[in-house]
């Protein structure tokens, strides 16, 4: 047999057989390992400063304890199988104290040399406005799981970008509803925000909706200390003699604390009803020094509020049990985040055959998605699907048998206490809060 | 009639915390010429001990009112251990180099201190609100106000009357005038500068840690508590004049009395105004309200 036919020798196409097959490992075993390989998640909260004590720890304990989980395949149904379609999920912390410009540094570190996949965090308001876009640029998924700010998506589009808590403006509203609804002939109301973008735009929409709701109502005070300012004698004094029914908070951190702690012996609660919009997180802590009717919310259906199904109940459990205290609402923000990147990573993986899916295919899977949570499930339909919306739930702190129970709660569902997709929310409050 | 009085009793509660804290910056400027940012540290520090060593006490069941001995007793421990150290072990080297780098070096041991604090306290909030409620309260009109607020303001006295009194009243304090006035000077008259130096450095930071400690039961002791009163604590001896005692008075009560009647009348303002006040003051006096002319050396 002549092998030399043709021109090519048989050794020659045997040589290059041998390359492709060679090349064709080589090509492929760099897929076969990124199928398996780590899925790298960053995650931001406040580790040090006033934020970390009510915020950042609870929410870092949270993204341990079910990363954890997850990893081991230790969480229930939808949730049961490991780590992210199969990948072990790495953590990788960071703090986020420090400037948006700091953060900004230390996103781009997570991102072009952490080289993590996915980045879930912030609390700030001011930190989430100033990632957004870096985000963008950089093309990485990022999840906010706290931040309130209803800037992020009313501004601007945003494809890489996604929040799965519920934005201020259905805490603002719920606690408007709320005041209306318990305190119906209230027509004097003040607020005491802290002076940047979260309190700001948490009390623009509470003055806008309260307006609206009751007709005639005036606002007799609006104190906006600057954040962490920690001394607020004379803001509670100009409280005080405002002669206001209800007044609004959504302090928050060792600000609220604070204020709780000078406020109290004061007379404030007894004088005025109080709304504070963030007050879950400290009800455990300052259980004598929060008088009984304190009207308080948690940013949506979680601790005391959050819903009893099984996902909560596993939750609850395997939080108290680790840490001794029960999850606060950043602590369940912070889950729900992560099941919310768990939930889309599977399904853009189910979609691509079984394989690791791409971020597009991830941010597909995302998009307009609904998941469970230990709050329920959490539905994303503002922010052309990036944005997701939950019920906004409030009620009165009573101590029974010297412990901080809650009374009165009221449910407000998702579609009354938020904006219909693509309508800011200062117009959809002004413009009547029609569904 | 209520906003008015409230405005004032704001006021001077407001006044006598920032000249607590403020005091013992102006103190160690004055003698030392040393922009201490080691300050706020003692400051966070006096609260950090004091909550959590009040807190454990009362738990144990001590007998509330002893709670004040405890915080005075934290912030004294606090100084006394530290400032030392800090003195003897670092400043006390430095004294030859330009005032920014000592300032920079104070700048390190503020970080420094701020991590010691997370390292010993974690960062989970501490709270005893015990002592601030303990002495009941007073009623002016239709406000509230705790008694502990009062007591407040009388530390403030207690620390500025004292402290001026020692100045112009005792030896010690004519030879630290002299100090002030002179170092090289009182040296070749023999006195003890650098002994000076470590008593002013002590009884500055004291001050400071007791600012933090008697504050501590009215807040959320948390990690970072030391940045807002050096902002503060500056702004109100730099209108003052630095380094002068009847200077920090008066800058803190005219801090204390704008800010209150910006909360009353005008919110909005009350971020901005004051360093607008800062602004205004340096514009017509540059080295603030109580600066004297100063010889320069040729």
């Amino acid at each position: 047999m002549n092998h030399e036919n043709g021109g090519e020798s048989y050794m020659a196409i045997n040589t290059k057989i041998a390359a492709a097959v060679a090349a064709g490992f080589l090509v492929a075993a760099p897929l076969a390992q990124a199928q398996d390989a780590p899925v790298k998640i960053g995650v931001v909260t406040f580790l040090s400063g006033p934020a970390a004590g009510p915020f950042g720890v609870p929410s870092r304990n949270a993204a341990e304890l079910t990363i954890e989980m997850l990893n081991n395949g230790k969480v229930p149904a939808p949730y049961q199988q490991k780590g992210l379609g199969g990948a072990k999920i790495e953590m990788t912390l960071i703090d986020e104290a420090g400037s948006s410009t700091v953060q900004v540094t230390e996103f781009r570190n997570l991102v072009q040399r952490a080289g993590v996949d996915v980045v879930v965090g912030y609390i700030s308001s001011g930190n989430c406005l100033a990632i957004a876009p870096v985000a963008e640029e950089l093309k990485k998924l990022t999840v906010f799981f706290d931040c309130g700010t209803p800037r992020i998506f009313e501004d601007n589009s945003y494809k890489y970008v996604f929040r799965t808590a519920a934005h201020a403006t259905s805490d603002s509203v719920g606690a408007a509803l709320y005041a209306k609804a318990v305190k119906p002939n209230a027509k004097k109301f003040g607020g005491i925000n802290q002076n940047y973008a979260w309190g700001q735009d948490s009390w623009g929409d509470f003055s806008a909706a309260m307006q609206l709701l009751v007709p005639g109502s005036s606002v007799t005070t609006s104190q906006m200390p600057k954040l962490f300012a920690g001394q607020y004698g004379a803001e509670i004094s100009a409280l005080l003699t405002s002669g206001s029914d209800v007044i609004h908070s959504s302090f928050w951190d060792g600000d609220l604390e604070a204020f709780i702690l000078q406020a109290g012996p004061r007379g404030l609660f007894k004088k005025s009803a109080v709304i504070l919009t963030t007050g879950e997180t400290a009800m455990f802590k300052l259980a004598k020094q929060i008088p009984d009717g304190t009207i308080i919310g948690a940013r949506g259906p979680y601790g005391v509020f959050a819903p009893d199904n099984e996902l909560n109940r596993w939750y609850r459990k395997e939080f108290e049990d680790r840490y001794s205290v029960p999850p606060n609402y950043a602590s369940y923000q912070m889950t729900q985040a992560i099941l919310g990147v768990k939930a889309a990573w599977e399904k853009a993986q189910a979609a691509n055959g079984g394989k690791r899916p791409d971020i597009d295919q991830v941010i597909a899977a995302f998009e307009n998605s609904t998941f469970p949570s230990p709050a329920g499930d959490i539905r994303m339909p503002l922010g052309k699907g990036h944005q997701a919306v939950t019920e906004s739930v409030y009620g009165m702190t009573k101590v029974v048998n010297g412990q901080m129970t809650v009374t009165n709660v009221k449910r407000f569902p998702a579609d009354q206490v938020n904006p219909p997709e693509g309508v800011k929310s200062t117009d959809w409050i002004k413009g009547g809060m029609k569904k | 009639m209520d906003k008015i009085i409230a405005v004032f009793i704001d006021g001077i509660i407001y006044s006598s915390w920032l000249f607590t804290a403020a005091i013992g910056l102006t103190l160690i400027y004055g003698v030392m010429k040393i922009l201490n940012l080691t300050h706020g540290s003692f400051y966070a520090l006096g609260a950090y001990m004091a909550a959590s060593l009040t807190g454990a006490l009362l738990a144990k069941g001590m007998e509330p009112m002893l709670s004040y001995a405890v915080l005075f007793g934290s912030a004294l421990f606090v100084a006394l251990v530290l400032a030392p150290l800090i003195e003897r072990g670092i400043l006390k080297f430095m004294y030859s180099k330009d005032e920014v780098v000592i300032m920079l070096i104070t700048y390190a041991l503020f970080l420094i201190l701020e991590d010691a604090i997370k390292l010993i306290w974690g960062v989970s909030p501490y709270f005893i609100a015990e002592p601030y409620g303990l002495l009941g309260s007073i009623e002016f009109g239709d406000l509230i106000y705790p008694t502990y607020n009062l007591f407040l303001i009388f530390i403030a006295l207690i620390s500025g009357l004292g402290l001026a009194w020692t100045l112009m009243k005792t030896r010690v304090g004519k030879l630290l005038l002299t100090v002030i006035h002179d170092p090289e000077v009182s040296r070749s008259l023999g006195i003890n500068v650098n002994k000076f130096y470590l008593i002013t450095f002590t009884f500055g930071s004291l001050l400071a840690a007791v600012g933090g400690a008697f504050t501590a039961p009215t807040v959320s002791v948390v990690p970072a508590m030391g940045v807002e009163i050096i902002v503060l604590s500056f702004a109100v001896i730099v209108i003052g004049g630095m380094g002068s005692l009847p200077g920090a008075a008066v800058g803190a009560c005219i801090v204390g009395l704008v800010r209150s009647i910006s909360i009353h009348y005008a919110p909005q303002l009350e971020l901005f105004v004051i360093y607008l006040v800062m602004a205004m003051v340096l514009a017509f006096r540059p080295r603030g309200l109580f600066s004297t002319a100063e010889a320069r050396k040729i």
